[in-house]
């Protein structure tokens, strides 16, 4: 830990003691959730998305490792081993619900933690790293998500492995052969129904360890606050345990009070009911549209309808939708302004809740809509939007904003008194 | 516990200062927080265990109809029950009798064949077939079959030998070979299960 403040770990027994010299895991949970971890004093509810997402991987492990214990992954019963877990597993019904909205709960969760992370400016100096390891978690998770939503085998099961797969046969010249390649086949049947069965069961785990690099990187320098400005000393600290221990615990039991609303009262509000069509071949749902989290990049997948002199427009949406996220990782070296906190840019903050923000929901409005005017229209001027405040608004806005002035200290703004002298 | 540098107004929560015995209002917090918390883990520890109980289509498997009409005395026939083998014997008169000759001290499970049969129907012996040591086939019930030493049934994976009523007899298995619950539906048909 780089806070010398931080206290330190004394084990309270003999046998504790004994572990500590041999391996010292309770140290390690000490130092990353307990009193050994100094975190600004002021953190808001913004930043409990991160331990909450957390919670739902584990959720989303759990029940799936039993759903597991249940499914058959082959074309000709997938679809009938869903329906037994339904009918006849004990609880099954409750464990397939608690999976299929965990998963958008999880998303949920996500999707808030990375919007933190871009108003509060977590992704600069000197926490790139995190950001970046977040962004391949997210990007994991969208693979997991993806493959997980095939196994049912249902119609929109089928077709959306169809459609995103079909993806890869943009690519010039060996988009055909890598589509075969990644389904074993010419359409999706047992050879990728298994496939993406074992990687959904993979993911999951690979997901668990990146987000403890990401937790390991968040403890070089400490989190950061909602004014941006670094810790100055032990005043600007609480130990994370009792303080956001208990915190983080009571927002998990409100988001547990909406997760089993959900779950036990409205469990398919949010999937599609094609789901329940087992696959079929040769009949295409009317409109094809992936789970509401997938929105916004399918519709800048489809905003792109025009061939672009030599590029046909099909390689065109699947580059767009693919650049969409990969320019998260520039993010760092795209917004260049010392300030990191939103709170303090006037500018930046305009277009980032007038901009930004309104543009990723109507994204989401037309990916979840029929591929027609006029949300074809509204994909295109929102994709060009979103564009453009990654590679001009944030770079532009860091040479010329004048950001208002910044407290001295956490201190300082917590309770509006200067600084007494650093003991 | 936690400790930063901003005075507190003093206020006339009891968080701070000890009460009767020493316990303060935030114990009680404290283990009420856990106590609900625990509760709740628990009620949802529950089904994610009992999934891995018999589900409800395998409960559905769990009886079955045999005609036994065609089954002549000295004869047996295997059906399947549970996914387990059911052995359905008509005993002649001298098996019976050599069932009922036994001393029951003399078993290492003593039960006598009227135990193991209903009245009126002594001469059907209902029993699984497994046998009782690890769960292996016994041999006897097909026409040809080594019946072992006691004219049962016998196991000849490690050597159990059943008498005429089912009990073993010889051999590592510990107790007789298992009667299910069945009735008679007619006089010909058997309800297992």
């Amino acid at each position: 830990m780089s806070f010398p403040w931080a206290q330190q770990y004394k084990p309270a027994t003999e046998f504790g003691q004994w572990m500590d010299d041999r391996l010292p895991v309770g140290r390690m949970i000490y130092n990353s959730l307990g009193a050994g971890y100094p975190t600004p004093r002021n953190l808001n509810y913004m930043w409990n998305f991160g331990s909450l997402a957390g919670v739902f991987l584990v959720v989303q492990i759990v029940t799936g490792i039993i759903l597991a214990m249940h499914y058959a992954a082959n074309a000709d019963i997938a679809f009938d081993s869903v329906e037994h877990i339904m009918r006849n597993v004990n609880s099954g019904w409750m464990i397939r619900y608690a999976h299929a909205n965990g998963a958008s709960f999880f998303f949920i969760a996500i999707y808030l933690h990375i919007g933190r992370g871009l108003y509060y400016g977590s992704y600069k100096a000197p926490r790139e790293m995190i950001w970046l390891l977040g962004v391949v978690i997210y990007l994991l998770a969208m693979a997991t998500a993806f493959m997980g939503y095939v196994l049912p085998w249902g119609q929109m099961s089928f077709w959306g492995a169809k459609v995103i797969t079909g993806l890869f046969e943009a690519i010039p010249l060996v988009g055909k052969p890598i589509q075969e390649l990644l389904l074993g086949g010419f359409a999706p049947d047992n050879a990728a129904l298994n496939r993406f069965f074992s990687l959904h069961y993979l993911l999951p785990f690979v997901i668990a360890g990146v987000i403890i690099m990401h937790i390991w990187a968040l403890h070089i320098p400490g989190s950061n606050n909602p004014t941006g400005v670094s810790v100055k000393g032990k005043q600007d600290t609480v130990p994370f345990h009792p303080f956001y221990t208990a915190k983080d615990g009571w927002f998990l039991g409100l988001a547990l009070i909406f997760f089993t609303a959900m779950l036990f009262f409205m469990p398919n509000a949010l999937g599609h009911a094609d789901n329940y069509i087992p696959a079929n071949p040769l009949s295409t749902p009317a409109h094809i549209v992936p789970e509401w989290y997938f929105w916004p990049w399918y519709a800048i997948l489809r905003a792109f309808t025009f061939d672009f002199f030599f590029v046909p427009a099909k390689l065109l949406g699947v580059l767009a939708m693919f650049s969409a996220i990969l320019v998260w990782f520039f993010l760092p070296w795209l917004d260049k302004s010392p300030v990191r906190s939103g709170d303090y840019r006037p500018r930046f903050k305009k277009f980032f809740w007038f901009g930004l923000l309104p543009c990723i929901v109507v994204l989401g409005i037309c990916g979840g809509a029929p591929a027609e005017e006029p949300y074809v229209m509204l994909s295109q001027l929102a994709s060009a939007y979103y564009f453009a405040h990654f590679l001009i608004v944030l770079p532009l806005l860091s040479r010329i904003e004048k950001p208002e002035p910044l407290p001295n200290s956490i201190t300082e703004a917590v309770t509006g008194k200067p600084l007494p002298e650093a003991s | 516990m936690a400790s930063v540098d901003t005075a507190v107004e003093p206020s006339d929560s009891s968080a701070s200062e000890p009460e009767i015995g020493g316990v303060r209002r935030r114990d009680f917090i404290n283990i009420a927080a856990v106590s609900f918390a625990g509760v709740g883990v628990v009620a949802t520890v529950f089904p994610l265990v009992n999934q891995m109980n018999p589900s409800a289509d395998v409960l559905a498997l769990s009886s079955i109809e045999v005609d036994i009409s065609a089954i002549e005395p000295g004869q047996a026939i295997k059906s399947s029950w549970r996914k387990q083998p059911i052995f359905i014997r008509n005993l002649t008169a001298p098996e019976i009798e050599a069932a009922n000759k036994v001393d029951l001290s003399a078993l290492r499970d003593p039960e006598t064949l009227a135990d193991r049969t209903q009245p009126g129907k002594e001469n059907w012996l209902i029993t699984l077939g497994v046998c009782t040591h690890l769960g292996c086939v016994p041999l006897g019930a097909a026409q040809g079959e080594i019946k072992g030493e006691y004219e049962g049934y016998f196991c000849p994976c490690h050597g159990s030998h059943y008498d005429t009523a089912g009990r073993t007899r010889k051999g590592p298995a510990p107790t007789n070979l298992e009667v299910p619950e069945y009735s008679f539906l007619t006089d010909t048909v058997v309800k297992i299960g």
